[in-house]
């Protein structure tokens, strides 16, 4: 059978560029001409830090770059930057995102459009630094949306993205890029880089309007409230993930109007899913051994596809329902924990069941967790996977156990 | 069944240890009988400031499962007993987290009783509590607000005098018997307060309020925008700059329509203006921007606006100009200023009975010479309390006679 492979057109005017997803973001933020942004080192976030100032001190991008004390700090400067009416970027990883933590709380009721980079990476203890995602899930129910790319190209792209989705005034609402790290943000790719020209048609300015710190528009930002007013601004968060939907559909429109790349769903990455009796999901750059193994079983014959979430705040609720349920079973494999969850699950099989509940159809699903402190899923993992998939969609049941994968035992 | 539900409003800081020496009092007096209860804080009110109105509650019930109907409430709808601890509360109340003006009685229910510590008589009281719907009684003791600080609570025995005169009021649940009992065992362990309780009990004044009686005036209310009428970004608009006051000339700063008015006021600045050097310290000072400018370059402060902190004398340099009086003694939030230009005889005869009556210019907190606590301890004894033979823990024990 014919094994697909995806290669990206170069559009009229395109540089390429073999670059790192860490280095990709950068060349994203000098296009998207970022005014503010603020550094504090912790691998693998830092590759972005040393690009964008490299950037800098190469005349490329004019921007206010700030070392700050801490993460904590990095964030809260970015913050208030944002209030002003300057484009930010922040970004962080691990133990440092968490460092932040609090800032990261007040970041979405303050409205902020600020773009961050999650470089993900282990939490400590112990002290470690290969990729894994509950740094970045930490904030997924305070009002952040959430991403995961896979490739340096997606990165680059989403990072334009998410400047136009973040600024609508309908949003107004933090965004956080998750790139793997080391297998992303360490390992250099070839990128189609788009001229200003371009970026400059899909990104318009950033104007906060009557919600920009400004003599001319006196306000108070963030005073203390009561139980009289909390319940209506969370009310009114809830209401601008709400929009983001629609935003974020019209924003890949244009972006594939504009740059003439860019995927038709923005929600998630389907692949060899047409006729899939097991889809395999995961997010970030586990997608690349569930391809490669897809691609094997399907030489011999497995109808098995993948499908790899992107944005996973807002969640897709029913476009992830309607496309699962064609299956016949599914295999989540979430490089996070959740210890104690329902069925002692990572974080994404649980969202993925939730999803499934009012589905006419809920296919057999199999929740694993794999590749934790960056250690590698092996075509072997995949393959096993597949096989107590498959296993399951011929019983038409699957039992509620969750499997780790890649443990010494 | 039954259960009996009274609230203690009193001023945040200064009266929050006797407001809850009064809840738990309650609660125990009631527990006397078997009685189960609770005693609780208006949350909102929680991060008190001095001199914010507040809230205190205490439930008690003949039953777990009937107290368990008014627990994990935010406040009670209605309540059997309000009980004010600080007279210039008969003006109303903005607490912390409440918007508009709250008139003292507003919870009591029909036929319920206001209880206050005050030395004016009612017919004064009732010029400033708002008229209710339903009769109610006005119950009196006779005392001064009690007032001290975060830490400490003035052993003046208002919370025992206040539990005896409820014991009064409601001798279905709490008893004399139990209140004593309660002061004694439970929580003060005091002979001498007990005796207070007795007395208060005794000297208890009530007077019927029927619905005809009180302050006309509609208090001034707040309506809460609903979620999509707020701006997002948890952003309020600045306050906008003022206008001049008449013909070009003064000033009227424009004010936060989000702040507390008056109701956080004890004391008022009354101002002499004849003897303003025109210096601006007090406008200056003012942390809440109420000193309006007058086209003849004279401060008048806004008593709408007006907290009644006492910065503008502290910081007022010229001899007997401004002086803070306490709240009781006037009826309205008329412009001082206006009176002044009207009839300028008529403002002095005014100011002198008001400024210069040493009745009226007693702090009701903080000190203003050393010594004082024990000085007026001694007149609150002719008033209506008993002797206190404990000791005064700290400094100022070794000054007490013996």
């Amino acid at each position: 059978m014919a094994v697909e492979t995806r290669t990206i057109a170069a559009a009229s005017g395109d540089t390429e560029m073999l670059i790192s997803g860490s280095e990709a973001c950068a060349e994203a933020l000098t296009l998207a001409d970022i005014d503010v942004v603020t550094a504090y080192p912790i691998r693998p976030y830092d590759t972005v830090m040393q690009a964008i100032a490299k950037k800098i001190a190469n005349g490329k991008l004019v921007a206010e770059y700030i070392v700050a004390e801490g993460e904590h700090s990095q964030f809260e400067i970015v913050k208030h930057a944002s209030t002003v009416g300057a484009r930010v970027f922040c970004g962080s990883s691990g133990v440092g995102w968490m460092y932040a933590m609090e800032c990261l709380t007040v970041t979405p009721p303050l409205r902020v459009p600020m773009v961050a980079m999650v470089g993900n990476r282990a939490l400590d203890d112990p002290g470690a630094f290969g990729v894994e995602h509950n740094d970045a899930l930490v904030v997924r129910d305070l009002g952040w949306l959430l991403i995961w790319v896979d490739t340096a190209q997606e990165m680059l792209d989403t990072a334009l993205l998410a400047y136009r989705i973040a600024e609508d005034r309908r949003v107004f609402l933090p965004i956080a890029i998750s790139a793997d790290g080391a297998f992303l943000t360490h390992s250099q790719a070839l990128v189609q880089v788009p001229t200003k020209a371009k970026v400059d048609r899909f990104l318009p300015k950033y104007d906060r309007g009557d919600l920009q710190l400004h003599p001319d528009n006196p306000i108070s930002v963030a005073p203390q409230a009561n139980e009289d007013w909390v319940i209506e601004i969370r009310r009114q968060n809830n209401e601008a993930m709400s929009r983001a939907y629609t935003v974020i559909e019209e924003a890949y429109a244009d972006f594939r109007e504009v740059f003439g790349r860019g995927p038709e769903n923005p929600w998630f990455e389907e692949y060899m899913t047409a006729d899939a009796e097991v889809i395999l999901m995961g997010m970030g750059t586990i997608s690349l051994p569930l391809k490669v193994g897809i691609r094997n079983m399907r030489a011999q014959g497995k109808k098995v596809g993948l499908i790899r979430p992107r944005w996973f705040r807002p969640f897709p609720t029913e476009k992830m329902a309607a496309a699962l349920s064609r299956a016949g079973a599914i295999g989540v494999i979430d490089r996070d924990y959740s210890f104690g969850s329902p069925f002692g699950s990572g974080v994404v099989a649980n969202e993925i069941r939730a999803a499934l509940y009012n589905a006419d159809k809920r296919p057999p699903l199999l929740s694993f967790i794999g590749g934790l402190g960056g250690r590698e899923v092996t075509l072997a993992d995949v393959s096993r996977v597949a096989d107590m998939c498959f296993a399951a969609a011929r019983a038409g049941k699957s039992d509620l156990k969750t499997h780790w994968l890649g443990v010494r035992e | 069944m039954a259960h009996f539900t009274c609230e203690v409003v009193y001023r945040g800081i200064f009266q929050k240890n006797l407001a809850s020496r009064i809840c738990r009092g309650i609660v125990f007096s009631a527990r006397q009988a078997g009685r189960w209860g609770i005693a609780f804080g208006r949350y909102g009110d929680s991060p008190q400031r001095n001199g914010i109105p507040a809230k205190d509650f205490a439930i008690v019930a003949d039953s777990q499962e009937e107290l368990e109907q008014n627990m994990a409430r935010y406040e009670p709808q209605e309540v059997d007993v309000t009980i004010c601890v600080d007279d210039t509360l008969s003006k109303g109340l903005e607490s912390w987290a409440w918007y508009g003006l709250q008139p003292i009685n507003r919870l009591t229910l029909p036929g319920g009783t206001l209880l206050m510590t005050s030395l004016q008589p009612a017919e004064d009281l009732l010029k400033d509590i708002h008229k209710k719907e339903a009769p109610y009684t006005l119950a009196l003791l006779r005392a001064k607000a009690s007032f001290s600080g975060l830490w400490v609570y003035r052993e003046d025995h208002t919370e025992a005098r206040i539990l005896g005169a409820l014991a009064r009021i409601k001798p279905d649940f709490l008893s004399l018997d139990a209140v004593c009992q309660a002061i004694k065992d439970a929580e003060w362990g005091s002979e001498v307060k007990v005796a207070s309780a007795r007395k208060a009990h005794g000297r208890l004044e009530t007077r019927p309020v029927n619905s005809t009686e009180g302050n006309a005036e509609t208090p001034f209310s707040f309506e809460k925008p609903k979620w999509w009428e707020m701006r997002e970004g948890v952003s309020i608009p600045a306050i906008p700059v003022g206008k001049p006051m008449e013909g070009g000339r003064g000033y009227v700063p424009e004010r936060n329509p989000y702040f507390k008015k008056f109701t956080s006021r004890t004391m008022r600045p009354v101002i002499d203006f004849d003897k303003c050097v025109k210096c601006t310290l007090c406008w200056l000072q003012c942390p809440d921007s109420c000193f309006d400018v007058t086209p003849d370059g004279l401060y008048d402060a806004d008593m709408e606006a007006c907290c009644g902190c006492g910065v503008c004398e502290a910081v007022c340099p010229a001899k007997e100009c401004i002086t803070m009086v306490n709240e009781a003694a006037f009826d309205d939030n008329a412009s001082q200023w206006e009176a002044w230009r009207k009839d300028k005889d008529r403002y002095r005869a005014w100011l002198t009975a008001k400024a210069r009556d040493g009745a009226h210019v007693a702090r009701s907190h903080g000190f203003r010479f050393r010594g004082q606590y024990e000085q007026e301890l001694k007149q609150d004894l002719d008033t209506g309390g008993i002797e206190i033979t404990t000791g005064i823990p700290g400094e100022n024990a070794g000054l007490k006679k013996a």
